[in-house]
């Protein structure tokens, strides 16, 4: 009986909050076009099968960088016109979101996951625990990112996978350090002792203590990681070290399409487009979230 | 003062320690042998792969290597490129001059617009140029910045002709290398047209390098702008009937420009990363391209000594930033 009040009270305290981010988050008009944009993206991304008019890899010799079809020689059966070797750009394009949403997925993941085990650790023991960690971070931090990436991809060799995995690398000292920063505010204050005194152990106060209250930062570094996380894959991706073709990622399907930057703007304006506008939309949903979770980190 | 300066000094050591064992240890852990990867041969016999070694040093322990690597780095040898077989050092000093020249003239471009860009937009906040701006901000922000370049080589080169599309100066010139700096050189050179030729090849790699740098002070000043205009001791040179004029310029400005400082010295992180992306777009002879370069090349050397010195010159760049924070905001050195 008890139980189930407790369950509601809880319950009710979710629903509260989760109003008050939407009330905050609702106030920032970019915010709500981002979100609504990214939506669309993850749908155009799920259901690319159904969507896409055509298959993203098949070469229909007859039509090569046939113009989209409002231009003169365009054609209503290849929307946004068809590249080089008579690949459907809009099916392209359609499959690409598939990438990009997916490598921002994995890169944040591991990176959130890295960051906060590693920065936990350094800001709940502290010491020499702290020091080595953080130094290692630091030494991390001291590289330009892309160019960190790129040459752990020239080690771990060209491909999707090893980008992902060479991004969430660098971008994991971010997390670090937003962790630690969060867990040596938290430690001191009275809940912390009050759990540590009713014998809570040194597991269950990291994670189920002190962690939850340090997310709110994470969070906003997250949308703001996932971002550049697309960018960064397109840029790796552009130099031939991320996805390889034939694969129809934004950056690759760039880098394929230079050479015919005068002759054919179609193929090189429009995978660029959709990158500007997958990361404008995850940047302005950031800036929203930011406003919404955390009043500290509120810019104007 | 002194000892400010001193004790960023000594956290900087174990920094750079930890970047040489990056450095160091990058060709040990990459795929394959690393006494062919470094000496850059294939399918040698033993007596030979025995003499590589034991040039190269592989043959000793790992941390004798590590030392010797370190000894010869604080000698200036960084070993020779397997491509051109030259010294690794003079070919990064020849190309140095050009990325300096390019990021130098972004984070101008970056500063003088960003800055009035972000005052304005804090003075006028909610105003439509602020709307506008900041949008604009955003949109650089999020900037993929090797579409951007490729979309102004179409509009400015391929449809107004009015740019060339790569390189550091048109092939008629020549002229003695002496700043290693086009725009100086050039006009030292006293030829005609070499200057603007300079300038016009420079115009738009330096545009694109400075887009996201340009957005992120244009941010970052408006909401240090916003943050000082509220304090007290603005509202006191307001109540006393200072002109706004001098109460924006005077105690506002100066005041937020201490943030924003901070700022525009991070960004050289960033130019680093960009110039590889803005080098390779306008084949650009700088330190970027030709750390690309050397990675699809596998000029091994060329990668490592790369790695260490322009992380090097970062951590070196932030510490100057941190020693100018210090020098403008007393707060920071007496803590």
């Amino acid at each position: 009986m008890s139980d189930t009040t407790i369950k509601l009270s809880d319950a009710a305290i979710r629903k509260q909050m989760l109003a008050d981010f939407w009330f905050y988050f609702r106030q920032n008009r970019g915010a709500v076009v981002g979100m609504w944009v990214f939506i669309g993206l993850v749908l155009l991304a799920v259901f690319a099968q159904v969507i896409a008019p055509h298959d993203p890899t098949q070469q229909y010799r007859d039509a090569l960088l046939v113009p989209p079809f409002w231009q003169e020689g365009g054609s209503t059966s290849f929307l946004l016109g068809t590249d080089a070797v008579g690949r459907d750009m809009l099916s392209r394009l359609i499959y690409g979101a598939q990438y990009s949403l997916f490598i921002g997925v994995v890169v944040v993941a591991i990176a959130l996951i890295g960051g906060i085990f590693v920065g936990l650790l350094a800001g709940f023991f502290g010491g020499w625990v702290d020091t080595v960690i953080m130094r290692v971070m630091d030494v991390i931090l001291a590289f330009p990112s892309l160019l960190l990436a790129l040459v752990l991809v020239a080690v771990l060799g060209p491909g999707l996978t090893n980008a992902m995995i060479a991004i969430a690398i660098v971008y994991q000292p971010h997390f670090a350090r937003l962790t630690r920063a969060a867990v040596m505010g938290e430690k001191q204050r009275e809940y912390v002792t009050a759990a540590r005194v009713a014998g809570a152990g040194t597991m269950r106060l990291m994670f189920k203590t002190i962690l939850p209250n340090c997310l709110a930062p994470l969070i906003v570094q997250a949308t703001l990681s996932f971002s550049s996380a697309v960018l960064d894959s397109a840029a790796l991706g552009f130099l031939g070290m991320g996805a390889q073709p034939p694969s129809s990622e934004w950056g690759t399907m760039l880098a394929e399409a230079r050479e015919f930057i005068l002759r054919a703007w179609w193929v090189v304006t429009l995978p660029g487009l959709a990158i500007l506008i997958s990361v404008l939309a995850i940047n302005l949903m950031g800036d929203g979230l930011r406003d919404a979770l955390d009043p500290k980190l509120k810019r104007s | 003062m002194f000892r400010f300066i001193f004790s960023k000094l000594l956290y900087l050591v174990p920094t750079f320690m930890g970047i040489t064992i990056i450095a160091f240890g990058f060709v040990r852990i990459l795929p394959g042998d690393p006494v062919l990867l470094m000496a850059g041969e294939r399918g040698i016999s033993p007596e030979r792969h025995a003499i590589l070694s034991e040039q190269l040093g592989f043959d000793r322990p790992i941390w004798v290597q590590y030392f010797d690597f370190l000894g010869r780095l604080f000698q200036g040898d960084l070993g020779n490129s397997l491509v051109t077989k030259k010294p690794v050092m003079a070919e990064f000093l020849t190309l140095f001059p050009a990325t300096v020249e390019l990021g130098l003239v972004a984070i101008l471009i970056a500063t003088l617009i960003g800055v009035p860009v972000g005052v304005l937009a804090a003075i006028k906040r909610g105003s439509w140029f602020d709307q506008v701006s900041m949008t604009a901000a955003l949109v650089g922000f999020s900037m993929p910045i090797f579409w951007w370049g490729l979309l102004l080589i179409i509009f400015f080169s391929g449809i107004l002709g009015w740019t060339p599309v790569s390189g550091r100066i048109s092939l008629m010139y020549f002229f003695p290398d002496v700043t290693g700096f086009m725009l100086i050189d050039s006009l030292i050179s006293g030829q005609k047209g070499a200057f603007t030729s300079a300038i016009s090849h420079l115009i738009l790699p330096s545009v694109v390098l400075a887009t996201i740098p340009l957005a992120v002070i244009a941010r970052q000043t408006r909401s240090a702008m916003l943050e000082v205009m509220g304090e007290d001791y603005v509202r006191t040179a307001r109540a006393k009937g200072m002109p706004p004029r001098r109460v924006i310029g005077v105690h506002a400005l100066r005041n937020a420009m201490i943030p924003v400082i901070t700022t525009i010295g991070l960004q050289i992180g960033v130019l680093m990363a960009g110039a590889i992306l803005t080098e390779t777009i306008f084949s650009w002879p700088g330190i970027g391209k030709w750390m690309i370069d050397s990675i699809s090349r596998r000029d091994y050397p060329v990668v490592q000594s790369g790695l260490l010195l322009i992380a090097g010159l970062v951590m070196l760049v932030n510490l100057l930033v941190d020693l100018t924070y210090g020098l403008i905001n007393p707060r920071i050195r007496h803590k």
